[in-house]
């Protein structure tokens, strides 16, 4: 059995184009403070630092932990490396838990980030990998045919993403740390925003955020040492999948499938959209959240679209399964943190901490990081009751 | 705490360069090795996955995304990765093993550092502002450090070209090593220096190649009938990566790694060490404590043959086999990451 473990502290910095006032250790140790103060601690008290971020060739610094142990306060310590893909946020989280899960360890911190402003991510998703087919896409160009797919077999109107798109540009304007600030965002303007990899616009994509996130992790004798309450973490899963396959489901991916059972099992949820107050999902182009409601069993095969289109995953429509609260990655996006940012704001919200984007009373949440060609996906249940 | 028991290991031949072979390629014999070792078919029939590489050696990013190709991961599977030398993919493992989520896991750890110059490549690990545009080679900073160990007294030359000669002499014994042989000290000390006080004979070989390893639960290791060797300790540790705040001439975090697996609770008979470089062989005993009595790199350790993202790991595997086939019942294993040997995890071994 996993050993009891919360998340007691969170920090995040703001996500923003372009930090120019800060190197990038100057960004991870920012979010890192963050999280000690939040969870009311010094360096002192941590025992090892779990760090993750997409490629290193975004920045161009080969395995960076080596150079930022001495920003988060590491020297002494162990330090592990996580490196998933688009995931990484995600599964940064759950290496970080199983630090304290496995019993081996009892407080650690886990930061992630990313810096695009000193990084080129679309030169660096599009070098050819040897002996491999050049793609040469980038991620949008990925997945477009993917969503043609989906709108085809779902017979989704064409408006579906657009609506996702201002939804949670709307969220992001509640969330003061967002990137994107569009409180007065029209579906009209999104529609009207250039076409990039059709039928994603302009609008309907994530920007390239500098940022970084952090958590404090403790085991269950340690967690009321922390002033605010605890996000108990309820259940933890990965999941991975090749690239390409005969027969592979790219719309709707089995891996995403098998990982939701899994962490859905452990934290007793049968059904998702009643048993959740709310989940933060990784969706970097809008058609995801469809796609994505149907793949984690929010709704029927074929009908995310609905519940987008009814408002139930809006929190400005009331809906009763509100989707990225926060403004998700559609409103900030520092790739290797932007995994971890859905698992903190999952805890955010039944920490009761969420600010202007708190669902009202949220008391059991889903965070979902998933990347690669969608085949890397990792998942996380936190609950404000411990189990 | 759950014991972990190591109960298969492979490691390829120590390529100087793989030719056209790509990284699915290199992987795929260590795993198919290993799973014959317990008679398994593939991936599915273990509860987790993990391993180490970097996309820097692969010159693309998202190097283990191809590495899952060789998996089977057809359904899927629990797999995840680090950046770092497979040893440290290993201790992921572990967690997910103690957490009760898996009771065996196959780690691997694979590189083709012939593609590029490796020493430059990895001087584009350092500090990004300050160091890393100054391009300052792996070699070369190492060279400083044996260059303080020679002006402190801590070292002689001489006393690195004895490392280097019984590396090569106990490699004979080694089918996979890329260096070996009888050489004697003079010779070695008459070659003139690469990297001053370096020699090439100091710094270990670029390689190509994989390595893999299976562990589990003693439990699953009774049920499945094999001989394992146990894990009773494994730590890591990082320090600053400030190079003149460190004394270069000691290894303050493979100290603290060693007090942590427990290196002094029992005899060490043999201590398979991470040094890249004759010298921090040197610098690794010391901090390691270890005695006259101890069998260092009987492999050849790297310096006959350095699998990058995977050296850490086979260490860790080399110990296991020595330990499974009745040699010794007891032995240390190391893994080193960044200059001059700034990270470091240490691993004891013991019979079952």
């Amino acid at each position: 059995m996993a050993k009891l473990a919360a998340v007691v502290g969170i920090g995040q910095t703001h996500y923003k184009t372009r930090r120019g006032d800060v190197s990038i250790a100057g960004l991870v140790r920012e979010a890192a403070l963050n999280a000690l103060q939040d969870a009311g601690l010094g360096w002192d008290d941590i025992e090892a630092v779990i760090i993750g971020k997409a490629p290193d060739m975004f920045e161009g610094v080969i395995m960076p932990e080596i150079y930022l142990t001495d920003a988060l306060g590491c020297n002494g310590k162990p330090m592990l490396r996580v490196h998933t893909a688009g995931s990484v946020g995600g599964s940064t989280a759950l290496v970080a838990a199983s630090h304290v899960q496995s019993g081996m360890f009892r407080r650690v911190l886990t930061v992630t980030f990313e810096k695009q402003s000193e990084s080129n991510a679309m030169w660096a998703l599009s070098t050819p990998q040897p002996f491999s087919v050049h793609l040469n896409a980038g991620a949008g160009g990925y997945f477009a045919p993917i969503i043609r797919e989906y709108m085809r077999r779902s017979g989704a109107p064409y408006d579906v993403g657009i609506k996702v798109a201002v939804k949670d540009r709307r969220h992001g304007a509640r969330n003061p740390l967002a990137h994107l600030q569009l409180p007065n965002i029209t579906m009209q303007e999104v529609e009207d925003s250039m076409m990039l990899w059709d039928p994603i616009r302009f609008l309907e994509a994530c920007p390239s955020s500098d940022g970084a996130c952090a958590m404090v992790i403790a085991a269950e004798e340690l967690v009321g040492e922390s002033p605010k309450p605890p996000a108990w973490i309820r259940g933890v899963a990965m999941r991975s999948e090749p690239t390409m396959y005969a027969g592979r489901e790219e719309v709707n991916p089995q891996a995403g499938r098998d990982c939701a059972a899994d962490v859905y099992r452990q934290a007793g949820i049968t059904d998702p959209r009643r048993d959740l107050d709310c989940a933060e999902v990784y969706v970097p182009f809008s058609w995801y959240e469809p796609m994505w409601l149907e793949n984690l069993g929010f709704a029927p095969e074929g009908e995310g679209w609905k519940l987008t289109m009814s408002g139930a995953t809006s929190l400005d429509e009331g809906g009763d399964i509100p989707w990225n609260c926060s403004g998700g990655v559609l409103s900030s996006n520092p790739i290797g943190a932007s995994g971890m940012i859905r698992f903190a704001e999952a805890a955010r919200q039944v920490r009761g901490d969420a600010g202007a984007h708190q669902v009202p009373g949220a008391r059991l949440a889903l965070g979902h990081a998933y990347g690669g060609g969608a085949q890397f996906f990792a998942m996380w249940v936190v609950g404000a009751d411990k189990p | 705490m759950k014991e972990i028991a190591v109960v298969a290991f492979s490691q390829s031949d120590c390529l100087a360069q793989a030719g056209a072979a790509n990284e699915v390629e290199l992987i795929m014999p260590q795993l198919r090795a290993v799973f014959g070792q317990v008679g398994l078919n593939n991936a599915q029939d273990v509860d987790f996955v993990c391993s180490g590489s970097c996309d820097y050696l692969q010159g693309a990013a998202f190097a283990f995304v191809a590495g899952v190709d060789a998996l089977g991961a057809v359904p899927p599977i629990k797999e995840s990765h680090v950046e770092m030398d497979a040893a440290w993919a290993l201790y992921e493992s572990i967690l997910k093993i103690r957490m009760g989520h898996a009771d065996s896991a196959l780690v691997y750890g694979f590189a083709k550092a012939s593609s590029g110059e490796l020493p430059i490549v990895l001087s584009q690990q350092l500090d990004p502002y300050y160091l890393a545009p100054l391009w300052v080679d792996s070699v070369s900073l190492a060279a400083m450090q044996a260059r303080l160990l020679l002006e402190k007294g801590l070292a002689t030359e001489r006393a690195m070209a004895e490392v280097v000669a019984r590396s090569r002499r106990h490699a004979l014994g080694n089918p996979h090593a890329q260096l070996s042989g009888e050489v004697s000290v003079e010779e070695l000390l008459a070659a003139d220096t690469f990297v001053a006080p370096l020699r090439m004979s100091d710094c270990a070989p670029v390689a190509d190649g994989a390595a893999a390893m299976i562990i589990c639960t003693v439990d699953k290791a009774r049920e499945w009938g094999l001989p394992y060797a146990r894990i009773s300790g494994i730590d890591h540790r990082i320090e600053t990566h400030n190079l003149g705040m460190r004394d270069l001439t000691d290894s303050v975090s493979t100290r603290l790694a060693a007090e942590g697996a427990g290196v002094k609770r029992g005899p060490v008979q043999v201590a398979e060490l991470y040094a890249p470089f004759s010298h921090q062989e040197i610098i690794l005993s010391r901090a390691l404590a270890l005695g006259d009595d101890t069998v260092v790199n009987p492999s050849g350790g790297v310096l006959a043959g350095n699998l990058m993202m995977a050296s850490g790991l086979s260490r860790i595997g080399e110990v296991f086999r020595r330990i499974v086939s009745g040699e010794i019942a007891r032995g240390v294993a190391h893994a080193t990451s960044g200059p001059c040997l700034q990270h470091n995890l240490v691993a004891v071994l013991e019979s079952a």
